[in-house]
């Protein structure tokens, strides 16, 4: 993606972007094509991107819309309707207390989903601004990465209940029950999941800040924001993307993980890591029981997955004008 | 369930008893036990855990156990001292027990009555931190009358002294090996921890602290031609699914403890043909305490002590509506199986304690429910779905510990409940943070954040004088100590602590009882607990072990001794 | 580069001792009590007893100060001993676990064979699979290759161990009966039969783990591959009439490697902290699964040895990294 050339195309940076057709547009030629159309245009070229974002799009749009249409109560008990597979009432069968599955799924989906990508996006946020300003300037670079040490050396279980003892009561207080519970268990996931993606980040940028673009656009002068924002970034996009996909698999886990140790959600709240955790130990006599949440999962970690390849492709432009 | 099962052990042992009795030592090869617990040390002494104490069960021993219905049985001593036969003296202010001839320790040297003294000065070391001291209450000394004679003295008349010595949690150590142990040196001996030398039909080869102990038949153990198993595996680890597939799935394994799994489960395992499932009751109980005090978060440090009563959980009627709204029979079909059954007494056995005044409490009655809550004035005047009184809803926070069984449960409860009007909030918690007794958790069961909470609770033995004692006013867990106390409701009555006074003063099994029942039904007309499923412990063992006794009053491997291997 | 490794080195030894304390004050305010586990018939002011034994009676400076002085002192000497067959250590008190009474680091000593065994093999397992399947995913972007590749890595990186594992129980144990559910951790390696045993219990553990790991590092090597493929570097090398080998195999991975390595320098450190779930799926009983069995009794002193070795490894391993990355890629300079 090293292109000493493109520090000198205004394309390639969203800021600079907006602001050149804005002074220019008063001119008597066409005003220049937005780049984010370019950026559409290849990104719809991608056929997996789209197929993954089209998914992902109906399963966003299932899991808030379905319990419109599907309108069981996901806590609802008919104890007699127990261990049903599917059938006509309840197309994705019944649980061991009689509780319909597919509005547990839907209703499972909303918190995963969120859970996940707000998760994954904090994570990557910290891991993002850590990695580049320990990769950037010299003198962060010590202190920030042994505070990474620090984090990847803490146990977490025993942080967990630190954060939950001392946090929980006041978001509780803040947001109401589900607001604070939702917050407490982001903001875990992301404090405790973004080591990664900054020693990953730092270790590309400090190979990048050698190269030749960066010097030479450094030996012009660009300030170290624009230097960041224009020219190291968008190189050190690829692995982010990974780290972003993994992320949310990982999220959506380990959610189900603190709600089953009680550090989340009530016990009676549906989510798909706890559906699917649930549901291992009946494995054999119930298979459908973890396919669902499994397939859930999978479906929406893959569809983030090729949503991330195209984006990935479509910001590179070397790859769009081909 | 629990009858049948039963008969089925009885008849087995009897039809096999035969084959049993020709057998030698060590003729049936290996036998595979699995504890999805793994044992931390064999001292059970320095560790109270059930699994300490299971384990260490094969090779040391007390002077009497308790067999499958809770009957003394002479095991190191000759007989079971009582007084008719002179062994409790007329006072009731000491015991004396005879040891068996001709017992020796597995290193060849003779169990005296000094290792029954020793034990006792071990365990009362004031530094050692004794996790079984409580055997000891009351018990001013142990003395050695002479080598095969011990006397155990106590300060006052003790009306049940069957208490130092007698089962697993109270074993007897060698002396010898033990010598240097005492107090802060206890966690110095690791070779006695690990490999305690004892009178029991094993002796360890080798421990691997929280994973494995490999055992061997004992050469010098007193019967000739037990135990039937040369060696033992004895492995921890992973969880109650793994194990019982490891029993009766795959056949790994023969014997596998403590198995709570949904009964469906756990009969299409058993359906296969390798292994059975096998329960047995004691004394535990599943339970919910309604906290009488009130846990409004805006009281602050007065918050669910004796200082402010709770709003609407003390007035009986609410409990009983609650107890009424409750299908017991249906909360063992779901999540307890041959492991439950359903109960209204908080001391559910021995039989002669358990009372049938409460019974009442088996069928579910949502109308009748909702008649009690009308009757006692709640009633929904905003059309939402909650009842309420004088501007306060009935709406709680129902909290127990993490595990799949209590979150089923609770979310059963939950529906019964909101169908009589009362709105509730479930929470569930590790259970490492629930029943530690950290003082800077809120949410210990001790300090009762919520309006009521689940878990189970039994006494050990078959006495429940102490038991009892703990819904004394003077058992109820405050700030002031540090929010330790046994009472967590926080039921408070003189009437009920008059009796506490009353039952340790009284001899005689059926006055006893009385007294006993007298106490349980009142603690069930408060409504201030309300008991749901008498628990069983239940286990798997492999088709081809014979000789099992399921027990829950000692360790449920007590009889090891007498397991062999069914031919063919 | 070796007045840089030195200076870290050094400097390394604060760093871990501030990790330390943070972990310890830490595991003081958790909520928890090491006689959470002790059954409620046991009544409390026993248990008050048994924590004034655990030494629980003292103040937090004073267990830390104690706890420093046995690790870095008494437990060094004590391996000196051992070693040498000197008595330095003679009767100074080593760290105690409060759960079994007994020094911590025979026990952690007892658990490493294992946890090398599954966890170390799985990684070795992982890095030889997944660097060829991130290269040529790569190299042929979106053939059938790649996207089999995309979908097996997703999937496998999405279904959790307590799922992966328990699948794999059923279906190779349970119906098959190839392989034993339960891992036999006294079993010891002499001739070629014991050897296949080994094998044979390793085979699920290893296999689920190693299905977890492969994902990530291919994913990373894959999307740094591709970054580089499109330099100019590399068109500069073709044009040179370098073969496509030596451009893809030498130039392309040796750039490519930098955040490879620093996934596996982050793994490494893991293989001693063990698997906690896929260890007591199959029940291993290796670090992991202490770790997680002292966390739940509350057992500081093992928490705490346990995180501490596993922060001065990971220390230890980010340095690694940073020198290597300065091998991969002579550019990169630190002073």
């Amino acid at each position: 993606m090293t292109d000493p050339e493109r520090p000198t195309e205004p394309a390639s940076n969203p800021a600079g972007a907006g602001a050149v057709p804005a002074t220019d547009a008063a001119g008597s030629y066409r005003a220049p094509r937005n780049q984010w159309w370019d950026v559409w245009d290849q990104f719809k070229s991608h056929k997996g991107a789209v197929i993954g974002a089209v998914f992902f799009i109906l399963m966003v749009a299932a899991v808030y819309l379905g319990p419109y249409i599907w309108t069981i109560d996901p806590t609802y008990i008919d104890i007699r309707a127990k261990n049903q597979g599917p059938n006509l009432l309840h197309p994705m069968g019944t649980d061991q207390l009689g509780r319909d599955t597919l509005a547990r799924m839907l209703a499972g989906g909303q918190v995963s989903i969120a859970v996940g990508l707000t998760a994954m996006a904090l994570s990557i946020l910290i891991g993002t601004v850590i990695g580049v300003l320990a990769g950037y300037f010299r003198r962060l670079d010590g202190p920030l990465m042994r505070f990474t040490d620090l984090f990847l050396a803490l146990p977490l279980l025993p942080l967990l209940l630190v954060a939950v003892l001392l946090f929980r009561d006041m978001l509780s207080a803040a947001f109401g029950p589900e607001g604070g519970v939702f917050i407490l268990i982001v903001s875990l996931i992301g404090i405790t999941s973004w080591m990664q993606t900054a020693r990953i980040v730092r270790g590309d940028v400090l190979a990048l800040k050698e190269r030749e673009f960066v010097l030479a656009a450094r030996s012009i002068g660009t300030p170290s924001q624009r230097m960041v924002t224009r020219h190291i970034l968008p190189n050190v996009l690829s692995p982010i993307m990974v780290s972003a996909t993994l992320g949310i698999a990982t999220a959506i886990i380990t959610e189900s993980a603190l709600s089953f140790l009680g550090f989340g959600f009530p016990p009676d709240f549906p989510t798909w890591g706890r559906l699917l955790f649930d549901a291992v130990d009946r494995m054999q006599l119930y298979p459908e029981r973890v396919i669902w949440p499994g397939l859930a999962i999978s479906l929406t970690v893959l569809s983030v997955n090729y949503i991330g390849d195209g984006l990935r492709d479509a910001l590179d432009p070397r790859i769009r004008g081909r | 369930m629990n009858l049948s099962k039963a008969l089925m052990g009885t008849a087995a042992a009897l039809a096999l008893t035969p084959l049993a009795a020709m057998a030698e030592r060590g003729e049936d090869g290996q036998l595979n036990i699995i504890y999805w617990q793994a044992p931390s040390t064999l001292n059970p002494f320095l560790s109270g855990g059930t699994k300490e104490v299971e384990s260490a069960s094969m090779i040391i021993e007390p002077l009497a156990r308790f067999d499958q219905d809770g009957n003394m049985v002479p095991w190191l001593a000759t007989e079971i001292p009582t007084l008719e036969n002179g062994g409790v003296a007329e006072d009731l202010k000491s015991i004396t027990w005879k040891l068996k001839d001709g017992v020796v320790w597995s290193d060849g040297t003779p169990l005296t009555a000094a290792d029954a003294v020793f034990t006792w000065e071990y365990c009362t070391h004031p530094e050692g931190g004794c996790a079984q001291s409580s055997y000891f209450d009351g018990v001013s000394s142990v003395e050695a009358v002479d080598d095969m004679t011990i006397k155990v003295s106590f300060n006052e008349a003790k009306p049940f002294p069957y208490t130092a010595f007698v089962g697993s949690e109270s074993p007897i150590i060698q002396a010898a090996q033990f010598a240097d142990c005492l107090g802060a040196k206890a966690p110095e001996c690791t070779d006695a921890n690990f490999n305690p030398i004892g009178t029991g039909p094993f002796v360890v080869t080798e421990f691997k602290p929280n994973d494995v102990i490999t055992l061997e038949a004992n050469p010098n153990f007193r019967e000739a031609d037990k135990p039937a198993f040369a060696t033992v595996v004895f492995k921890g680890g992973g969880d109650a699914a793994a194990a019982a597939r490891a029993v009766m799935e795959t056949g790994e394994f023969d014997y596998a403890w403590n198995l709570q799994l949904d009964p469906v489960l756990l009969d299409e395992m058993q359906s296969k043909g390798l292994g059975t499932v096998v329960s047995a009751f004691a004394t535990s109980v599943e339970r919910l305490h309604l906290n009488q005090t009130d846990p409004d978060p805006s009281l602050g440090d007065a918050r669910s002590t004796m200082d402010n009563p709770h709003p609407f959980l003390t007035d009986p009627a609410i409990g009983k509506a609650m107890s009424m709204a409750i299908d017991r029979a249906l909360l063992v079909d779901v999540g307890y199986g041959a492991g439950g059954t359903p109960t209204c007494n908080v001391v559910p056995a021995p039989a002669v304690y358990a009372s049938t005044a409460n019974d009442g409490c088996l069928v579910q009655d949502i109308e009748g429910a909702k008649a009690v809550l009308e009757e006692a004035g709640w009633t929904d005047t905003d059309g939402d779905g909650v009842r309420d009184k004088d501007g306060m809803k009935l709406s709680v926070l129902y909290q127990t510990s993490t595990n799949a069984v209590r979150q089923d449960t609770q979310a059963l409860v939950k529906q019964w409940w909101e169908e009589i009007g009362i709105e509730t909030e479930l929470r569930n918690i590790d259970a490492s943070v629930f029943f530690g007794g950290d003082p800077g958790s809120p949410d210990t069961f001790q300090k009762f954040y919520a309006d009521i909470e689940m878990y189970t609770n039994n006494f050990s033995g078959v006495d429940p004088e102490a038991y009892m004692a703990n819904w004394r006013c003077s058992e109820i867990p405050g700030p002031d100590t540090q929010w330790q106390g046994s009472n967590i409701q926080r039921f408070c009555t003189e009437e009920y602590d008059a009796l506490v006074d009353e039952l340790s003063q009284t001899a005689g099994i059926d006055a006893r009882a009385e007294l006993v029942k007298q106490m349980n039904d009142m603690l069930m007309e408060s409504y201030s607990i309300i008991p749901l499923i008498w628990r069983g412990n239940p286990s798997a063992h492999a088709n081809s072990l014979g000789g099992i006794m399921m027990n829950d009053w000692d360790s449920e491997i007590w009889n090891i001794k007498d397991w062999y291997r069914i031919d063919g | 580069m070796l007045t840089f490794t030195i200076r870290r080195l050094l400097l390394a030894i604060p760093t871990l001792l501030f990790i330390s304390l943070v972990i310890f004050l830490l595991l003081e305010l958790a909520p928890g009590d090491p006689m959470a586990q002790v059954p409620l018939t046991v009544p409390p002011e026993v248990k008050e007893k048994m924590r004034e034994a655990l030494g629980l009676g003292d103040p937090v400076y004073i267990r830390f100060w104690k706890w420093l002085v046995q690790f870095f002192w008494v437990e060094p000497m004590h391996l000196i001993d051992n070693l040498f067959g000197t008595s330095l250590a003679e009767g100074q008190q080593r760290v105690i676990s409060w759960q079994t009474r007994s020094p911590v680091m025979d026990i952690v000593a007892q658990r490493i064979p294992q946890t090398l065994w599954v966890v170390g093999v799985a990684y070795v397992v992982a890095v030889i699979i997944a660097i060829p399947i991130g290269v040529y995913s790569a190299y042929r972007q979106y053939s059938w290759f790649d996207q089999a590749g995309t979908f097996v890595t997703m999937v496998g990186f999405s279904v959790p161990p307590f799922f992966s594992g328990v699948l794999v129980i059923v279906i190779f144990s349970v119906h098959l009966g190839w392989f034993p559910s339960i891992y036999d951790t006294t079993h010891k390696v002499t001739d070629w039969d014991s050897f296949v045993v080994q094998l044979k219990q390793m085979v699920m553990p290893v296999m689920v783990l190693a299905l977890q790991i492969t994902s990530q590092i291919s994913r990373f090597m894959r999307a740094s591959m591709l970054d580089n493929l499109g330099q100019d570097y590399v068109r500069t090398a073709r044009a040179k009439g370098m073969t496509e080998k030596a451009v893809v195999l030498i130039h392309v991975l040796r750039n490519s490697m930098i955040p490879v390595i620093t996934v596996i320098a982050l793994g490494i450190p893991s293989i001693f902290g063990g698997a906690i779930i896929t260890e007591q799926v199959f029940k291993v009983n290796g670090i992991g699964q202490l770790l997680i069995t002292a966390i739940y009794a509350n057992d500081i002193p093992m928490v705490q040895t346990l995180t501490f070795i596993f922060a001065v490894l990971i220390v230890l391993f980010n340095l690694i990294a940073d020198v290597l990355y300065g091998i991969l890629d002579p550019r990169i300079r630190y002073d």
